[in-house]
């Protein structure tokens, strides 16, 4: 049976490849994106065919019998960790802004020192398959197994729709597959690994993957690092001296790049501020990646698949040195994509940047009319097709073991479910999660869910961070806290998210799309305006009124002609296209052409979307919190509501289990040990 | 080896197990607080001394760049220096509880 259902996925994947259109890769070398794409997919399906022999008991679904390495958890954790957004998302924020971008990379490897120092073995030692479990400790079972339950939901729905929607644009882009037979392959395929396999299966194809990865990005740092003789500096002048890349600056700086010499422009790249705008908001993004990692439902549950805490720290510290060296690569792969792609090209492709590694392969291959430049793209996207699957079967197995295991077995069947019983819950819940993620990825097709990562990590640090970190070091919390702290945290977070400029506001969407189709006005010239100071914190954070934001310095700008719409302009081209003689240039306006009647159809399709709305989905007009990453407010918020109610409020028996709890999570006595094979 | 036999308080104030609490205390927290700060600087160094991030030290090398990759190593070592300090001296403390656990009463 699992070689029928395994046979058929191939074949859907197959037919969907039949109905690619159009997308980066030329229709004469579709065959080997196919080609690639299949090879890496039939791996991963064998290895679910080997797992799925040893998938038996409920340990072996949720924890692969607690005998995976501390070096392949490292792994594994790596894989989890190294999602599509972070492998190319970064890429191309580095290609396309520099510094700022690499600025992301920090934070997502010091996230895991909290990881490492606080949360991974007290996790191991006191926990069984879930964070309801770490919970349920000291505290009322079925309260908090309901309460930690919602929140895994919430937390890996978020995620898992960023990565489904991600993952359909991005197989989209790539090889031109429809975005629904994209997102149902990726559904179907995740829910073979998890149904059939299980953790066992899901941890091995994020070590194969995690690897391919990593392979992948040396081979490309190689080549691109070579020429200068693998030494930074060289490296670094290259891209300083390259006319791509001072153009991108200038367009990026706009008028104050005035006076700026071609040298100073691409020097400014390596410099901070071309993307992160707003001091604050940076902090609180910072904030919500360094705490939010720990809280992540599919990273904790990571901790129950190895036989001890000592395993759980080298699976830690493995996992920081692979997710380090793969960051400090993205700083390769994005400036390597700038100066020989082009900022122009790979934001033509994607505005987000998100090809530009997989262009900068098919450069470093030869090019797109080359066999080999084709067969480097096949790779690097098939392994980021390989990544959003695997990161999304970590969510769908975390969201799964919620439903079945904290809500079903522990909550509506008291802890007395029999062991067949529980594998069959385990496996009905994840089907049931996995129909509905793919539901969701189409439902959420052409959204903006760029927020959705940020807002898991904001969730998962303002709610399951500050119940796990104080149910594990401080004696007074108890149960109330607990479900107070986490409801109140989680919803902070997603209200103020709601609030904030994260959310579509249809007046500035319509004056954007006006401002394409009729052009604007010219403007005369502006002197300089000195930086304005603000009036504390509270007006930085939300828009009040009489209350001044901070502003920064503008420098004078000169007077501008005005700028006429695309419509006008695609008329002028198409007036003079005739008159043309030179190939290049015709090439040129065709181009243009092009370019401006998808900006023509994108404004207008904005305008019919907002039409005859003027508020926001929660009825605002615009943003009332001026951040977009909650975290500054909410995580404290977190924090605080866990400690206040456990202050007010008694609780015998998170009490009398303190001293069993923290003897056992700093020694590891009575852990739950590994099952012999 | 059933629940019952141990007693759990007794362990706890066990000075063996003192000991051990205090030292990862103290350890613990001194690295948590050094890394979170360590790290803090970076975006707060991006955006209010944007100057000095400027500077250039090698060749287009500047502070921010090498400031950005200090971080790694940082990270790195702060990985290092506990894992070493946890294999060798945290384990044997614990594993010394565990081996007398049944007598603690």
């Amino acid at each position: 049976m699992n070689l029928k259902a395994i046979g058929a996925t191939a074949l859907l994947l197959a037919s969907g490849a039949a109905l690619a259109a159009d997308g980066a890769v030329a229709d004469q070398f579709k065959w080997l994106t196919f080609a690639v794409f299949g090879a890496i997919i039939g791996l991963t399906m064998y290895i679910t065919w080997w797992a799925a022999k040893r998938v038996h008991s409920t340990s072996e679904f949720y924890a692969a019998g607690r005998s995976v390495s501390g070096v392949q958890n490292g792994w594994a954790i790596a894989g989890d960790y190294l999602s599509a957004a972070s492998f190319l998302g970064i890429a191309g924020l580095i290609s396309l802004y520099g510094y700022d971008g690499f600025m992301y990379s920090v934070g997502f490897l010091v996230a895991y020192i909290t990881v490492l120092l606080v949360i991974a073995e007290p996790c191991r030692n006191i926990g069984k398959y879930t964070l309801g479990d770490i919970l349920a400790f000291r505290n009322d079972p079925k309260k908090v197994k309901t309460i930690a339950a919602l929140s895994t939901i919430t937390v890996s729905t978020f995620y898992l729709t960023a990565q489904m929607v991600g993952g359909g644009v991005l197989v989209k882009t790539l090889i031109g597959i429809d975005y629904e037979v994209s997102v149902i392959g990726v559904g179907v395929l995740m829910l073979a690994y998890v149904v059939f396999g299980g953790m066992v299966a899901t941890t091995w194809v994020q070590i194969v993957k995690a690897v391919l990865l990593v392979t992948a990005s040396l081979l490309l740092v190689m080549f691109t690092w070579a020429p200068y003789g693998f030494s930074l500096p060289a490296f670094l002048q290259g891209v300083v001296g390259d006319a791509k890349v001072q153009a991108q600056v200038a367009k990026l700086l706009g008028d104050a790049a005035a006076n700026m010499s071609a040298e100073e422009l691409g020097q400014r790249l390596l410099e901070p501020g071309l993307f992160l705008k707003n001091p604050i908001d940076q902090i609180s993004l910072g904030m919500a990646l360094v705490f939010g990692t720990a809280g992540l439902p599919h990273i904790l549950m990571r901790f129950f698949t190895v036989p001890s805490a000592q395993e759980a720290r080298k699976s830690v510290i493995w996992a920081m040195a692979i997710i380090g060296g793969f960051y400090v690569l993205t700083l390769f792969l994005g400036l390597g994509a700038a100066i020989h792609v082009g900022p122009a090209s790979i934001a033509g492709l994607d505005k987000g940047g998100n090809m530009a590694a997989p262009l900068l392969a098919q450069y470093l291959g030869g090019g797109a009319d080359s066999v080999l430049g084709n067969l480097f793209l096949a790779f690097v996207a098939a392994v980021a097709f390989a990544t959003i699957v695997a990161v999304v079967a970590g969510l769908v197995l975390a969201s799964a073991s919620a439903m079945a295991h904290d809500i079903y077995v522990g909550v509506i069947r008291g802890d007395r479910a029999t062991p067949e019983e529980q594998v069959k819950a385990a496996r009905i819940s994840s089907v049931i999660v996995g129909v509905v993620a793919i539901f969701i990825g189409i439902a959420a097709k052409g959204q903006n869910v760029a927020h959705l990562v940020g807002l898991a990590f904001a969730v998962a640090a303002s709610s399951n961070l500050p119940a796990v970190f104080l149910t594990l070091y401080w004696k007074r919390c108890n149960t109330q806290g607990i479900v107070w702290g986490m409801l109140v945290g989680a919803a902070s977070a997603i209200a103020l998210v709601m609030i904030s400029p994260n959310m579509t506001y249809p007046q500035a969407v319509t004056r954007d799309a006006r401002k394409v189709l009729e052009g604007e006005p010219a403007a005369p010239a502006k002197a300089a305006v000195p930086a304005v100071p603000g009036d504390g914190l509270l007006c930085e954070l939300f828009a009040l009124r009489d209350c001044q934001k901070a502003e920064p310095a503008k420098p004078a700008a000169p007077a501008r002609e005005a700028k006429p719409g695309a419509p006008e302009k695609l008329a002028r081209l198409r007036d003079t296209l005739p008159t043309l003689t030179d190939a290049v240039e015709r090439d040129k306006a065709n181009q243009e052409i092009a370019k401006l009647e998808k900006d023509i159809a994108k404004a207008r399709e904005d305008l019919a979307k907002v039409a005859g709305q003027t508020t926001s989905m929660v009825g605002l007009e615009q943003p009332f919190f001026l951040l977009k990453n909650p975290g500054i407010i909410s995580i404290p918020l977190g924090f605080l509501m866990v400690i206040l109610v456990s202050l007010l409020t008694r609780d015998r028996r998170s009490e009398a289990m303190w001293d069993e709890l923290y003897v056992r999570q700093n020694t590891g006595i009575h852990a739950e040990g590994a099952t012999a094979h | 080896m059933t629940k019952s036999e141990m007693n759990w308080a007794a362990i706890d104030a066990d000075p063996r197990f003192q000991a051990l609490h205090r030292k990862k205390t103290a350890f613990l927290w001194g690295l948590m607080i050094f890394s979170v700060a360590f790290y803090f600087l970076l975006p707060i160094g991006a955006a209010y001394y944007q100057d000095l991030f400027r500077v250039r030290v090698w060749g287009p090398m500047n502070v921010g760049i090498l400031f950005a990759l200090s971080q790694f190593i940082v990270a790195w070592g702060i990985a290092w220096i506990y894992a070493r300090r946890a294999n060798r001296e945290f384990d044997a403390m614990a594993a010394e509880i565990i081996r007398d656990a049944h007598n603690i009463r």
